[in-house]
């Protein structure tokens, strides 16, 4: 086998099109990725309430005209040495606190899962959780964005790491798989486990 | 080289007597998922649209580097590049619309219709014979999605685009929105269809 043709030659266009696709492809997402943010910080804003409220509450509130006042925080944790960053939402009425919305994310079955985890004032209990961005398969891992799935996680304790179970909830802790997409709700389950463990000391720093 | 259909003849087959979807009965996946209303239908066109037109002129102009063994990586990559560019895009300027659509955008990058295309023509002939196809099979697909999500919305919620044309007493036909609407309207449509051509085959003989 000669020089030319050797397996890195005869692939020259392949590597020659990877570069500049891949040239291409950063320059649109410097272009873009701003105003993508822009749209899921929006999106975070307009969760908000119904996390810390429930939706019901909050329609309530939207429907007699009052609004939340929403804080954002960016909240640095230690973790293993290194500097990990939140994006924290306060959500206030009239000045009181009664709540807060934690933006995370992790690995999914098949692309980032981007989460908001909605908690009480005293960060004990989860009062909500939506789903921000995710790519699971549809018609099996994507039912994690159902109302009816995520409404389990309304009431659990914040303190404990949440387990998923396929035999039925029975525990507080408990929360049950999404039938056939097992991998897809465990994800959500300690990327939750996760941030809360990482920031519920910083805010129960916060009290006060 | 071989001399293939012309341009003209290219993007009049894509329309109806080669349908990518009604004849050819490829790019099901979008055909069945995004067919419940007529603007993710729309939407779901325009982005194939765009990836087919750019993936065929590409594909096109570097036809003679093309090795027989590299050529499916490189279709693909192309093809994965137009499909990414298009997912931002839908994210940046229409977030709602990306989100309802969610994974079925990254997916155009396995729609047969665009593989295909690249494979039958854009590798074997011009720039424009390769655009004039790319143009005449998007037109195909959307024509066969908004046929389909017509039907699926019309009847599904009494509404087309977003405005009621039926009266309010319509019990909205909920199944047609959900996703055995997709496998009935699809089934029928594609009976009449092939019904209309086979009358029309025989009349002709």
């Amino acid at each position: 086998m000669g020089f030319k043709n050797s397996n890195i030659v005869q692939a020259w266009l392949v590597l020659l099109l990877c570069l500049c696709f891949g040239s291409a492809l950063a320059a649109v997402h410097v272009v873009l990725s701003p105003a993508i943010e822009a749209n899921k910080i929006n999106e975070t804003r307009e969760q908000v309430p119904g996390l810390v409220l429930g939706e019901e509450k909050a329609l309530e509130m939207a429907q007699k005209g009052e609004a939340l006042d929403v804080v954002q925080h960016q909240m640095a944790v230690e973790k293993s040495g290194r500097k990990l960053f939140y994006n924290v939402y306060e959500a206030l009425i009239s000045g009181k606190r009664i709540g807060w919305v934690v933006k995370t994310s992790g690995a999914g079955y098949a692309d980032k899962i981007e989460l908001l985890v909605g908690l009480d004032a005293d960060a004990d209990k989860i009062s909500g959780l939506y789903v921000l961005g995710q790519k699971e398969t549809p018609g099996l891992g994507n039912k994690i964005i159902e109302t009816e799935w995520r409404g389990q996680f309304i009431g659990k304790p914040a303190s404990d790491a949440l387990t998923v179970t396929k035999m039925g909830a029975s525990k507080p802790i408990e929360i049950d798989a999404v039938t056939g997409a097992t991998i897809s709700s465990n994800s959500v389950i300690q990327i939750i486990n996760t941030a809360l463990a990482d920031l519920r000391p910083a805010l129960k720093d916060k009290q006060g | 080289m071989a001399k293939g259909p012309t341009p003209l003849e290219r993007f009049i087959q894509g329309i109806l007597p080669e349908n990518p979807v009604y004849r050819q009965l490829l790019g099901l996946c979008p055909t069945l998922a995004v067919t419940n209303s007529m603007k993710a239908a729309i939407t779901m066109a325009g982005a194939v649209m765009f990836v087919l037109f750019c993936a065929n002129v590409i594909i096109s102009l570097i036809r003679n580097l093309l090795k027989p063994h590299l050529r499916i990586v490189i279709f693909t990559l192309t093809i994965a590049t137009f499909v990414t560019i298009a997912d931002k895009f839908l994210a940046a300027y229409m977030y709602q619309m990306s989100k309802t659509l969610g994974p079925y955008i990254p997916l155009i990058i396995v729609n047969c219709i665009i593989i295909g295309r690249c494979e039958i023509c854009a590798s074997r002939q011009s720039v424009i014979t390769a655009g004039a196809d790319a143009i005449g099979q998007s037109i195909g697909f959307a024509l066969a999605l908004s046929s389909i999500a017509a039907v699926r919305e019309i009847l599904g919620t009494g509404m087309f685009f977003g405005l009621r044309v039926l009266p309010a007493a319509w019990p909205d036909w909920v199944i047609m929105v959900l996703p055995p609407g997709a496998f009935l309207t699809f089934g029928l449509l594609l009976g009449a269809v092939n019904w209309y051509g086979d009358r029309k085959s025989k009349t002709g003989n």
